[in-house]
């Protein structure tokens, strides 16, 4: 169904145009510097684009045509600000971008008959529960403002978070679709609340276990809480029980609230959240810059290369982590609240491709794991982009795709590959089924 | 499942809305209250790249300027002031570090160029830079000079020049003095300095008893209110009693009955505590809400840095219903506090037939092109009373200086109105408790054609209002009129 890749191609041309005017935009900013650098890079950006939606036309033909290019965009983007911050810092986030296209590809290469991870099950959930503890381990953990959240290897860092989330859900998909119908079925009333049988809530615990662990010992917040979440949203889409989602929420915030009162580092950030003016320079400084950035901001932004990022004349901090945690900011800042809201609009409309995608696949494991992935996508924007801006405590995730990071960068293609082939099985059967082929139906 | 996955697309919504309403929140609903946040140092960055404009007098003398360091992205402005203590008030000063004051801060969107968003937006798309534009004052330096330096002879206090018929404001004078080129270094001292207290204005900010000098305003609210007419006489003993306690004349003098003209050249007390309890306090009130007492002055300085004047009672202004004496009120006594800008703005009402104008500081804005931008349109602040009142009002005043107590305000050649006031502050902490007075003088010249009003007033000293208060409005008022 070549159709689905045209319109691709189509709607990369606005990405390309938006690119370029960016690039452009930047270039003209610092044109002083006597290179032509950035133009460079926006050339380089779009044919790498090009190439790789030419291997999904060889290889994934029916797969949705608006993610790749909702992805391109905010890649795109991502790289401008990055750019614009330090050009240094953009060239490593090409790479990572050549990187994560690199492991796109050979994702979809590899796992064209996904089902196999279904049978790894617990060999994926065991990586990814490794994965979170990498950090803790004597000799390759570090430790970055408090949270325990990158590794390194030789000359490789990277932070394992970002590809745990995606064997989490694997797990987590695979699980829930062999005991959705036990959940559902042997659930009892009791008090008026409908609770899931005993014997299958050990599982359950594990994952509120293993939460309340990364709050303990990665002292995250903001990771703790999009595993979480990403775990209600699968077993609420597994199930339908809204009771289980409930148990659940209750359970994390006492969990959390118990541990935010017992660990430093995770009682400083709801501290700071709830007060940020008590210590305005030290503890609060990153949170207030962040919301003084989008205040100077104001509807329409300052412009592309113009916000203030260091003190002038100084290499002091004015926005702390322009580049990772508050790059969000440095858009309100730079491209106004308009900007800012049609950033958040692009992943919006990826939650709702992926969440199509999930409407579309037959089976319940590629529903629920469409599901997974686009939820765990979808809360990591809003634990980032909620903590910029004061709806949750700030921490240290990344924001998907337009962050600097190379394990962010990386981690998210893959969970794009695995959506695309998702949708590249959905929809061909879907057509396959109009054609008047027999329609497998989804058990009610 | 599907159900749920529609559901939980909902739910993303509501989330992702939740983002769009904070970031609404901070980048435009609190943005200008953030802006506004001391830990928020972004504005100040902002406005020290910017070239903030000069400030002029209106003979073009620069008072403020500011000079570049760095250089390319770290290239920013530094104010200064040339001519170092003469200006620090009005103007104030502006440093990012230590933030601004007075005519500064007040100006500061013009001084820093700020436009609306929709105008800073198409600058930018034509790749403008943000400019600031030059402001200059109605300040005459020579007469500022002179102001200045009178009253650094005489002691603490002001000097206030206005021009009646537009309100310029030409002379705005205050010791002890201080110079704002000294701000980024001594800050902190100069705010411990609660004796001398340099950064306060006291030509807006110093609430001192009036004196004689209030029987203006008491004059004024007797004739237009109709009370008495310029031929009535009262009967003015030594003494009277007022609420049980006696109220006399200097030297305990008994005029018998005196008209205004006599009342006002000698002073009289008895006469205008009697005048006043015949107006009766409510009718007080509404004549002194009408010269501007009790509302801040609407002059171009920040509301913070202009005190109201009136009836004190602790930190709170007393007005019409509440018990007062309203007798020793007529004579410039019982609580009443005022400041040197508002008895200037009294003398000039009377000077421009009772039409009170608004006092104004700056002159026009001009951009870095040389346009001028903005002009003063000057505009009147209220008409507490009718040019009849003012020019009866202006017969009396004359003569005060002509043959009463302010003749030391006489200026050859020129007919000057006035009036002296001298304000026993025994109580007065801030001069050390001895027996010391408050001297005033307000007046305007020429009494036929006033192009001037002024009100000098000098604290904690012991001499008259007409020998040491006097004698400023005089070279003051001739500097100014000379230099018309």
């Amino acid at each position: 169904m070549t159709s689905a890749r045209n319109r691709e191609l189509v709607a990369l041309v606005p990405v390309a145009l938006l690119l370029s005017a960016g690039f452009a935009a930047v270039f003209a900013q610092e044109g002083a510097r006597e290179d032509n650098l950035s133009l460079v890079y926006g050339a380089y950006f779009l044919a790498v684009c090009l190439a790789t939606h030419i291997y999904l036309r060889l290889r994934l033909p029916n797969a949705d045509p608006y993610l790749f290019p909702l992805v391109a965009l905010l890649t795109s983007f991502g790289l401008v600000m990055v750019y614009r911050i330090d050009p240094d810092l953009a060239r490593d986030q090409a790479n990572w971008f050549v990187l994560g296209l690199l492991l796109f590809a050979l994702t979809i290469h590899f796992l064209r008959d996904y089902d196999v991870l279904e049978r790894y099950r617990y060999t994926i959930a065991g990586v990814g529960l490794l994965l979170l503890l990498a950090p803790r381990l004597p000799g390759i953990g570090q430790q970055v403002n408090g949270a325990y959240l990158g590794v390194k290897l030789g000359p490789l860092a990277f932070q394992p978070a970002e590809f745990s989330k995606i064997c989490i859900v694997v797990f987590l998909a695979s699980y829930l679709r062999e005991h959705r119908e036990v959940l559902i079925v042997g659930a009892r009333r009791v008090l008026g609340v409908t609770l899931p049988p005993l014997k299958h809530l050990g599982p359950l615990l594990v994952v509120w276990g293993a939460s309340m662990f990364m709050l303990v010992f990665i002292r995250d917040l903001g990771s703790s809480l999009m595993f979480f979440a990403a775990f209600l949203a699968l077993l609420y889409v597994a199930t339908g029980r809204f009771s289980f989602v409930a148990i659940g929420m209750g359970m994390f915030l006492l969990g959390a609230w118990f541990f935010a009162s017992t660990v430093p580092h995770v009682h400083d950030r709801i501290e700071v959240w709830l007060d940020p003016y008590q210590d305005p320079t030290a503890s609060g400084y990153q949170i207030l810059q962040s919301i003084f950035a989008q205040a100077d901001g104001g509807l329409f932004g300052v412009g592309f290369g113009q916000a203030l990022i260091t003190i002038p004349g100084t290499d002091a901090p004015l926005l702390p982590a322009a580049q990772t945690d508050t790059i969000y900011s440095l858009i309100v800042n730079e491209v106004g609240l308009f900007g800012a809201s049609a950033v958040i609009l692009a992943y919006l409309l990826f939650a709702a491709r992926g969440l199509k995608i999930a409407l579309l696949a037959d089976d319940g494991f590629s529903k629920l794991l469409a599901t997974g992935l686009t939820a765990v996508f979808a809360i990591q924007a809003f634990v980032i982009i909620g903590g910029v801006t004061r709806v949750i405590p700030l921490t240290g995730v990344t924001l998907p795709f337009i962050s600097y990071g190379g394990s962010s960068i990386v981690a998210n293609f893959v969970l794009l590959a695995l959506l695309l082939l998702i949708s590249d099985r959905a929809r061909r059967e879907a057509a396959a089924s109009a054609r008047g082929a027999p329609l497998a139906m989804e058990p009610a | 499942m599907n159900r749920q996955i529609v559901k939980l697309f909902g739910l993303i919504v509501v989330l992702f809305a939740i983002l769009i309403g904070f970031t609404s929140y901070w980048s435009v609903f609190e943005a200008e209250a953030l802006k506004e946040k001391n830990a928020n140092k972004r504005p100040l960055l902002e406005q020290q790249r910017i070239e903030r404009g000069r400030i002029l007098t209106a003979d073009g003398v620069v008072i403020a300027r500011s000079v570049a360091k760095g250089r390319g992205d770290a290239r920013r402005y530094v104010r200064r002031y040339p001519e170092a203590g003469l200006y620090g008030h009005p103007i104030g000063y502006s440093f990012v570090r230590y933030g601004d004051s007075e005519f500064e801060q007040f100006h500061n969107d013009e001084l820093v160029g700020n436009e609306s968003e929709f105008v800073s937006l198409l600058d930018e798309l034509r790749g403008q830079t943000q400019e600031g534009n030059d402001v200059v004052t109605n300040i005459d330096s020579e007469a500022q000079r002179i102001a200045l330096a009178d009253l650094e002879a005489a002691g603490f206090g002001a000097v206030v020049a206005i021009e009646p018929s537009t309100g310029r404001v030409r002379v705005m004078a205050s010791n002890p003095p201080y110079d704002p080129n000294r701000v980024p270094f001594e800050l902190a001292e100069l705010n411990r300095n609660t004796f001398e207290t340099p950064l306060v204005n006291r030509a807006t900010q110093g609430l001192y008893p009036p004196g004689s000098t209030f029987k203006v305003v008491t004059a004024a609210a007797g004739l237009d209110s109709g009370a008495i007419s310029p031929d009535s006489t009262i009967v003015a003993p030594g003494t009277i009693d007022v609420q049980g306690q006696p109220l006399a004349n200097d030297f305990n003098q008994d005029f018998g009955a005196i008209g205004l003209d006599t009342a006002l050249t000698n002073s009289v007390n008895t006469w205008f505590a009697q005048l006043g309890e015949e107006v009766g306090s409510d009718t007080m009130f509404e004549y002194m809400d009408d010269f501007g007492f009790g509302s801040p002055p609407a002059i171009d300085l920040p509301d913070d840095q202009v005190y109201r004047s009136g009836v004190y009672e602790g930190r709170d202004l007393l007005g019409r219903g509440d018990p007062v004496d309203v007798a020793r009120i007529s004579i410039g006594q019982e609580r009443l506090l005022v400041t040197p800008l508002q008895m200037a703005e009294v003398a000039a009402a009377v000077a421009n037939g009772g039409r009170q104008m608004k006092p104004q500081i700056w002159s026009r804005v001009v951009d870095p092109d040389g346009r001028v931008t903005e002009r003063l349109d000057p505009s009147q602040y209220s008409q507490p009373i009718d040019e009849e009142t003012a020019a009866d009002l202006t017969t009396a005043m004359e003569g005060v200086v002509r043959e009463g107590t302010g003749t030391n305000a006489a200026i050859p050649g020129v007919t000057v109105a006035g009036k002296t006031g001298t304000a026993e502050t025994p109580f007065n902490e801030s001069c050390g408790g001895g027996d010391l007075n408050q001297a005033w003088f307000i007046g305007f010249a020429p009494a036929d054609d006033p192009q001037i009003a002024i009100a000098a007033t000098v604290e904690c000293t012991t001499a008259f209002g007409g020998d040491i208060a006097a004698p400023i409005f005089r070279d003051v008022a001739e500097a100014l009129l000379s230099g018309e």
